[in-house]
């Protein structure tokens, strides 16, 4: 048993209606309790699709737990079938169902229905979301795809993308566009936007663009055995990627034709004196693995920022993101422990979070900035304008989002010189942000000190003094978690019980950069 | 004391027939009830003992994420809990221990039993018992079923409620009980209006907190404020107590005619009635006036949600001139929902139970001007065209009492306002139209 607050990935089931909301022509046949049919509204509401997803929950009752839930699975998967005509049908169980034992797969084999029907395993109590999806399109894969004669042209298949995927949607228009350039035809774009029948014919492709290892790694495992085709290993977040990926397409397809790069304004923004306040800026980068290290290797080489802490939820990954927090000289944090991942936070002190709408939420409860670089995601993340992660335009809009929630450099300076001004003072918040408050007029010290995000307890046994505290609180809140830190490290570095004014300015120099 | 009232209609719903489906149901469990109560009920904690899923529906459900550690939590079943109920039983106790350990402030403790649990028999009631035992006096725990076998979405703050009726102590105080969770504004407000009434003292279940709980006993006799508590007004006859039936306070002419059966049992006198609720009705009927014009003439389509429906018909019919089409319920109590299905005029198809599939082709068959539905509904049928209120809105909103009919009437205009803005500026239409 696991006490659980906030959790970063759904049930396997969920990961497999994932794959057939992204699809067409296919429906989802799962034997569910009633009430499980709160899915639906994360594909409704959180992603706002126009049509409900195609799952068809066989919902069944306490009293129907005695009698029998078999016959009630074969009639609503013949409904669903008579109803919604699919080229294809998955069935499945939720973790409910599980429990009964039912066997959805082999009740649906007898009943004759003139479609494929395939039938899936998703262990609801040692497995999760991201598993149930790579699972569900593997299985599709493997049922529906047939070794086929090679298209004339180059072509690959792009594979990955799903519904409620964090930018799944910009991202595949942003490759498919990048492959264009390249000379290279998508065959099949999968799961999201294809048909059963549109996956029989992946087999034509030369070879495979993994977009999304988490959702569909097996497949191209799958395929490079099954159709000799090779897949990618680079996925195309920030410039370097976006870089190492073409070059990684033209080795697999042979493709000499020149990319035109000015799109990418990264580069120069990055560069730009005005970027020089990034410098430094300690960050703690924590999401999917796939995300997780993209995001690493953009903040080092391509911000200039600091990466304090990295880790990643998904086990799956876990040996990616331990080699790559090794190399930074890190130990990754590999949890899905809402509460580990605060605590973690809350010892960094990082000067910024890039992360999920978890570390959303504890970025907000600490002061710290925050933002989003992987799912899970919320309604907001789901923005009506094109914003990719993937390729050139990705990488602009990665820049852009990741500085939105700092203050901006001489707004920086001007809270570090004037940090009493009762309308601009670092309790208010960055001024670009809506909910920029100026404090009451004239407000007494005092109350200007209670708003202050809570302090952390001084950590260790060095004590801080009187003055040297004082002195503490005159830094901005922003850089404040990291001056704390730094001279406590500094002071017990050097054996000392009590950090004084001038230890901290002596920790300043020392740290001095 | 019903001066000013429409008359009844000649024939209410009562006995109409009612449409009953069995197939797939768009509807929440039991569990998502938490999302209220653990902000109504302040010193309490709900554990749920689920699965992945529950965890998640919790955390979607809830929609907007609360920003803040919230008083919920669940205790994942792993594949080694399901092997033995003696490990699940100390996995559930070690599981408490570091939850009580890491809030010190909680002084009720609620196990939530779920689909997985019930399916398991994974008996709840005796770990409550054992765990009363080991930390009392300073936590209670109870339990109850929020589970989707069990239970339908409102369904859960009733498994609640009925949970704490059995512990409340006995009392022979002639009391008046208010039964469901209000939110804390309006219930003051309604406590103000009983208070001018010369009724008192009123108690309130659930309370604030454990300390300010109540007794029960014969001569209790209690209302309720939400049409979905029917497990624990049965719990609560069970205690001696006896239920004042009426139509639910929703709009001008429901919170009259429920503080009237309230009123008629404390002998008020027909003038102080009057002068306590005079000034509050106009102001109900002006502002039902104003905010539900868009209503007026154009037909409602509820598909099965929160148990609200019948209520709410009545309202939108018999107050804000609305033509029901189809009112669907989870399920329909005769006891608890008779009073407001007499004044809903004949006509609307009843219906209890759902396929959804069905009620879809119903609905879009019938085209209705607002369609009262759930989340997984709204979006898909918006962009068919049609409006639609989502229902869970409803229980997350102050709508009960003279105070919130003009809003209420709003919350169900506004869509059909919203439509209008759009369609008259926009140079570009959804494409579904």
């Amino acid at each position: 048993m696991k006490l659980t607050v906030w959790t970063y990935e759904g049930p396997p089931h969920v990961g497999a209606m994932r794959v057939a909301t992204g699809m067409k022509g296919l429906h989802y046949v799962l034997h569910a309790p009633q009430g499980d049919t709160y899915a639906d509204l994360l594909f409704t509401m959180i992603e706002r699709r126009d049509h409900r997803p195609p799952v068809t929950y066989t919902t069944f009752q306490a009293r129907d737990l005695g009698s029998d839930t078999a016959s009630l699975f074969k009639t609503a998967c013949q409904d669903a079938y008579d109803r919604f005509q699919p080229e294809a049908i998955i069935v499945g169980a939720s973790c409910t169902a599980e429990l009964i034992q039912d066997d959805p797969g082999g009740l649906a084999e007898t009943m004759g229905l003139p479609i494929p029907v395939i039938a899936l395993e998703l262990p609801s109590y040692q497995r999760k979301e991201n598993f149930g999806a790579d699972e569900t399109f593997f299985q599709i894969v493997r049922h529906l795809a047939k070794p086929m004669e090679k298209t004339t042209r180059v072509s690959c298949n792009i594979i990955g993308p799903t519904a409620l995927g964090f930018r799944h949607r910009d991202d595949v228009q942003e490759i498919t566009n990048l492959l264009y350039e390249l000379g290279i035809e998508v065959n099949v774009t999968a799961p999201m936007g294809a048909t059963p029948a549109d996956i029989a014919k992946m087999g034509q492709a030369h070879f495979n663009v993994l977009l999304y290892p988490e959702t569909g790694e097996q497949a191209a495992r799958h395929c490079e055995k099954a159709f000799d085709q090779p897949y990618t290993k680079v996925v195309p977040i920030g410039a370097g990627a976006t870089h190492d990926f073409i070059a990684e397409v033209r080795r697999l397809s042979g493709s000499t034709t020149p990319i035109d790069t000015d799109r990418l304004r990264q580069s120069w923004w990055s560069r730009s004196v005005d970027s020089t306040y990034l410098t430094g800026k300690r960050v703690f980068i924590f999401g999917d693995g796939t995300h997780v290290l993209a995001a690493a290797r953009i903040a080092r080489d391509e911000m200039g920022f600091d990466v304090a802490g990295i880790g990643c939820y998904n086990r799956e990954q876990a040996r990616a993101v331990r080699a790559l927090a090794k190399e930074y000289g890190l130990e990754a944090l590999i949890t899905d422990d809402y509460l580990e991942v605060e605590r973690t936070i809350e010892a960094l002190q990082p000067e910024m979070i890039l992360g999920t709408q978890m570390e959303r939420h504890i970025g907000k409860r600490l002061g710290i900035p925050c933002a989003v670089i992987s799912a899970p995601v919320h309604v907001q993340d789901f923005p009506a304008r094109y914003s990719p992660q993937m390729g050139f335009e990705g990488a602009n809009v990665i820049f852009d989002t990741w500085i939105h929630p700092l203050v901006m450099g001489l707004e920086e300076h001007l809270l570090h010189m004037f940090r009493e001004d009762f309308e601009f003072n670092d309790a208010a918040g960055p001024s670009h942000h809506g909910g920029h408050a100026p404090a009451a007029q004239a407000p007494e010290k005092m109350s200007l000190e209670s708003k202050m995000k809570p302090e952390p307890a001084p950590t260790g046994e060095v004590v801080w003094l009187d003055t040297a505290e004082r002195e503490l609180k005159k830094i901005p809140f922003f850089v404040r978690g990291k001056a704390r830190r730094n001279t406590e490290s500094y002071a017990s570095q050097k054996g000392l019980q009590e950090i004084s004014l001038d230890t901290l300015y002596e920790a300043k120099a020392h740290f001095a950069r | 004391m019903t001066d000013q009232f429409a008359p009844p209609p000649a024939l209410g719903c009562r006995t109409s027939p009612v449409l009953k489906q069995r197939g797939q149901r768009e509807v929440f469990c039991g569990l998502t009830g938490i999302i209220w109560l653990h902000r109504k009920i302040q010193d309490a904690f709900f554990l749920v003992v689920g699965s992945r899923t529950c965890a998640h529906l919790l955390q979607s459900a809830a929609g907007v994420m609360i920003f803040a550690e919230p008083r919920f939590g669940t205790a994942i079943l792993e594949e080694s809990d399901l092997a033995g109920l003696n490990d699940a039983h100390a996995e559930l106790d070690r599981t408490v221990q570091q939850l009580l350990a890491r809030r010190p402030d909680i002084r009720q403790l609620f196990l939530v039993g779920s689909c997985p649990s019930e399916v398991i028999k994974l008996d709840l009631s005796r770990a409550a018992e054992r765990l009363t035992q080991q930390f009392a006096p300073s936590v209670r725990v109870l339990e109850y079923s929020g589970s989707g076998i069990e239970t339908t979405f409102t369904q859960g703050e009733d498994a609640c409620l009925a949970a704490m009726v059995p512990v409340l102590p006995h009392t022979t105080a002639r009391e008046l009980l208010v039964v469901g969770a209000l939110p804390d504004v309006v219930e003051d407000q309604m406590l103000s209006l009983l208070d001018g009434l010369g009724i008192g003292p009123v108690r309130v279940l659930p309370a604030r907190s454990i300390d300010a709980e109540m007794g029960i006993g014969e001569n209790t006799v209690f209302a309720l404020t939400q049409p979905f508590l029917s497990d624990t007004h049965a719990a609560l006859e069970r205690r001696g107590a006896r239920h004042l039936a009426a139509p639910f306070p929703f709009g001008e002419e429901g919170t009259t005619a429920w503080l009237a059966a309230i009123a008629a049992e404390f002998n008020v006198s027909d003038d102080r009635f009057r002068a306590v609720t005079e000034a509050p009705r106009r102001r109900a009927r002006a502002a039902i006036a104003q905010a539900s014009a868009p209503l007026n003439g154009k037909s409602v389509f509820f598909f099965p949600d929160s148990q609200m429906e019948v209520p709410l018909a009545r309202f939108l019919t018999r107050e804000c001139a609305m033509t029901a089409i189809e009112v669907g319920m989870p399920y329909i109590h005769d006891s608890i929902h008779g009073p407001d299905l007499d004044l809903l005029p004949q006509g609307p198809q009843l219906s209890e139970g759902q396929d959804v599939d069905m009620q879809l082709d119903r609905c879009r068959a019938a085209r209705p001007d607002l369609t009262v539905c759930g989340l997984g509904l709204a979006n898909p049928l918006e962009a068919e065209g049609l409006s639609t209120k989502w229902a869970i809105e409803l229980v997350f909103t102050p709508v009960h009492f003279y105070e919130q009919a003009g809003d209420l009437a709003s919350l169900f205009a506004r869509p059909l306002r919203r439509k209008t803005i759009l369609n008259g500026t926009s140079h570009t239409q959804v494409a579904a139209q």
